[in-house]
C-alpha cells in the first residue's frame, strides 16, 4: 500500500473509532462528567475544605489534575478494549483481516481512537472543573506530554486486554481489579508524603503515580517524584506494550484460528 | 493465463490435533466460475479462510494472481474480496458506513469509496436502506450487503462461503444473475454451497473435498460425463397402483403416485416411451429426480467415507 493509501486506511480506523463512541455518548461521553462533577463536589468542596492544603495548594486544586488523568486512563482504555473486544465477538474484526492494513496501522489506530476519547474526556473534565477552581497551567509542554502519552499508553493497554480476553467477563477484570485500585492507589487524592516511609517505598512501584504525578507537575509545578523519570517510564512502558501487541497481531492471538 | 488461486501441499492441524486439511492443491484459472463442494466439516471453509488470511495454515503454499501470500500478503489482499458465511459486519453500524468504511480500509479515498458503495449498493438493491442499521435488515439484505462490501474494492477474484444459504428461491435467483454478470465482466469466482443446484447452474469448474482432501477437482463437464445412472420422474395421465415393469429399466413408484424410472448410462431414453407405450400409459410430464451433480457428490462423499472406515479397520 502507498503512505497515502495507509494513511487512508488508519483514519478510517479513527473516524470509525470517534463514530462509535460519539453515537453511544450516553454511555461513553456523559458518566464520567457526571463521575467527576461528584467527586468536585464531595471531595474537593464539601471535604477538601475541611481537609485545608495539600502540596502547598487547596485541596480541590490537589486534586483536580489527579481526577482529570484517571478519567483519561478509565476513557483511553475502556474505548479500546470495548470496541475490540466488539469487533471479535461480532466478528467484525474480519473486515480488517482480509484487508491489506498492515497490523501497525491497526494497532496505530486503535489506539489514536482510544486517545480521542480519553482525551476528549479529559478536556471535558477539566472545562467542568473551572467550575470549581481556578486552574494555572506551570508547564504547558510537560502537561500535554503526559497526558497524550498516557492516553496512549491505556489504550496500548485495552487492546492487549481485548486481544487475551475470550468472553465479555474478561474485559472488566482489569479495569475493576488492576487499573482502579492503582489509580486510586496513584496519589491521586493526596500526596504520598503522607504515608509512612514501607508505603512510600511501595507506591513507587506503582506505575500511575509517576503519570498523575507528571501531569500535576505540569498544571501546579509540584510533584512527589521527578516529572522527567515519570516520562522516561511511560515512553519504555509505551515501548514494551507496543512490541507486545503487535506480536500478538501477527500470531493473529484470538483473533485467527 | 495466470491462475487466480494455486494452493499447494495445503495442511492445518488446529491446536486441538484435528486435521482439517490433509496437503490439499487446487487451481483456479483466471475468470473461472468454480465450486468447491464438500459435506460439513470437509474442509472448504478451512481452505478458504486460509486463503484470506483468517485462518492460519500449518503448512503449503497459497497464491493469489501469483502474489504468494508468504511473502506478498498485501498484495494478494488487493485483489480479493470475501463473503464470509456468517454475518460479520457490526450491527449496529449503517450499510453504507459499513462498505465505505471496508474500502477504507483498502486505502480508497472517502469520495471513490463513496461511489463505489453507491454502485454496488444499487445494484444489489440496497440503496434504499443505506441509512438503516445492518441489525434492521432481513436475512438476503445482510448476504446482499456482504456482497456489496466484498466488492467495493473492485477484487479480481471474488470468494463466497454459502452466499445463498438461508435466502428464498427468488432472491437466490437474483443473486446468481448478479454474480454470473460480475463473471462475465472478468471477476474470478470461487463458491462454495450446499445447494448444488447452484454449483451445478453457475460453474464451469469444480472440487470436491472431504474429510480435508481433494476427491476430484475437474470440470462440471467433465464430472457430469461420470454419471452413470440418472432417475426420471414422470406424472401419467392416470394414477398408478404399482410400478409397471419396463423391459431394461427399474421402475418404482414415489410417495406422491408418481412413477420413478432409472435409465443407465448408454440406455436409450426413448426406449422408456415405447415400453411405456406398449403397456398404454401415457405421460404426461417429466423432470429429473435429483440434479445430477448431487447424485456424483453424495456417491463421491460415500465412497470415500466407506475407504476412510476401510482404512481404520485395516490399522486397527
Amino acid at each position: 500500500m502507498t503512505p497515502q493509501a495507509l494513511f487512508t486506511a488508519f483514519s478510517t480506523i479513527v473516524v470509525r473509532e470517534i463514530r462509535r463512541f460519539t453515537r453511544i455518548w450516553a454511555q461513553t461521553l456523559l458518566p464520567p462528567a457526571v463521575t467527576m462533577t461528584l467527586y468536585f463536589i464531595i471531595f474537593g468542596n464539601l471535604i477538601g475544605s475541611r481537609i485545608g492544603e495539600m502540596g502547598g495548594f487547596d485541596y480541590m486544586s490537589f486534586i483536580v489534575p489527579g481526577l482529570i488523568m484517571m478519567a483519561v486512563i478509565t476513557s483511553s482504555y475502556a474505548n479500546v478494549v470495548s470496541s475490540f473486544f466488539s469487533m471479535k465477538f461480532q466478528r467484525s474484526i474480519e473486515e480488517l483481516l482480509v484487508s491489506p492494513v498492515p497490523n501497525w496501522v491497526i494497532l496505530a489506530g486503535y489506539v489514536t481512537g482510544g486517545m480521542a476519547r480519553g482525551l476528549g474526556i479529559g478536556l471535558i473534565v477539566t472545562l467542568l472543573s473551572l467550575a470549581f477552581t481556578r486552574l494555572s497551567i506551570h508547564n504547558l509542554p510537560m502537561m500535554v506530554l503526559t497526558v497524550f502519552l498516557t492516553s496512549a499508553l491505556f489504550a496500548l493497554g485495552g487492546f492487549i486486554n481485548a486481544m487475551l480476553a475470550t468472553k465479555f467477563d474478561d474485559i472488566s477484570i482489569v479495569p475493576t481489579f488492576v487499573l482502579t485500585p492503582l489509580t486510586y492507589l496513584g496519589g491521586v487524592f493526596y500526596s504520598i508524603d503522607l504515608l509512612p516511609g514501607f508505603w512510600q517505598g511501595v507506591s513507587m512501584a506503582n506505575p500511575i503515580l509517576y503519570m498523575v504525578n507528571g501531569f500535576r507537575y505540569g498544571i501546579l509545578g509540584v510533584s512527589d517524584v521527578n516529572p522527567f523519570v515519570s516520562l522516561g517510564m511511560i515512553l519504555v512502558f509505551i515501548s514494551v506494550l507496543a512490541f507486545i501487541a503487535l506480536r500478538m497481531l501477527e500470531r493473529g492471538k484470538g483473533i485467527r484460528h | 493465463m495466470t491462475n487466480a488461486l494455486e494452493i499447494e501441499s495445503l495442511t492445518k492441524t488446529y491446536g486441538d490435533g484435528f486435521r482439517a486439511l490433509k496437503g490439499i492443491d487446487l487451481h483456479v484459472a483466471e475468470g473461472d466460475f468454480f465450486a468447491l463442494l464438500g459435506p460439513n466439516g470437509a474442509g472448504k471453509s478451512t481452505t478458504l479462510g486460509i486463503v484470506c488470511s483468517l485462518v492460519n495454515k500449518t503448512a503449503g503454499k497459497v497464491r493469489v494472481f501469483g502474489y504468494d501470500t508468504d511473502t506478498h500478503l498485501s498484495d494478494a489482499k488487493l485483489n480479493l474480496g470475501v463473503v464470509p458465511q456468517e454475518f460479520n459486519f457490526n450491527q449496529f453500524e449503517k450499510v453504507f458506513d459499513i462498505v465505505t468504511t471496508q474500502a477504507g480500509y483498502y486505502g480508497i479515498p472517502l469520495k471513490q469509496a463513496s461511489a463505489s458503495a453507491e454502485k454496488y449498493l444499487k445494484k444489489l438493491g440496497l440503496w434504499d436502506k443505506r441509512d438503516t442499521p445492518a441489525r434492521m435488515l432481513s436475512g438476503g439484505m445482510k448476504r446482499r450487503l456482504m456482497i456489496a462490501r466484498a466488492l467495493v474494492h473492485e477484487p479480481k477474484l471474488l470468494i463466497l462461503d454459502e452466499p445463498t444459504a438461508g435466502v428464498d428461491i427468488e432472491l437466490r435467483r437474483s443473486m446468481w444473475t448478479f454474480l454470473e454478470e460480475m463473471n462475465r465482466q472478468g471477476t474470478t469466482i470461487i463458491l462454495t454451497t450446499h445447494y448444488l443446484e447452484e454449483a451445478e447452474a453457475l460453474c464451469r469448474n469444480i472440487a470436491i473435498i472431504d474429510h480435508g482432501k481433494i476427491l476430484k477437482h475437474t470440470s462440471k463437464k467433465a464430472l457430469l460425463q461420470q454419471l452413470s445412472l440418472e432417475t426420471f420422474v414422470l406424472d401419467t395421465e392416470e394414477a398408478l397402483d404399482t410400478a409397471p415393469e419396463l423391459n431394461g429399466f427399474p421402475t418404482r413408484l414415489d410417495g406422491e403416485g408418481a412413477l420413478e424410472v432409472e435409465v443407465q448410462k448408454g440406455q436409450v431414453l426413448n426406449q422408456v416411451f415405447v415400453e411405456l407405450e406398449r403397456l398404454g400409459i401415457k405421460v404426461v410430464s417429466m423432470r429429473t429426480k435429483a440434479n445430477r451433480l448431487e447424485e456424483l457428490f453424495i456417491r463421491m462423499v460415500e465412497e470415500n467415507a466407506s475407504e476412510s472406515a476401510k482404512a481404520v479397520e485395516g490399522a486397527a
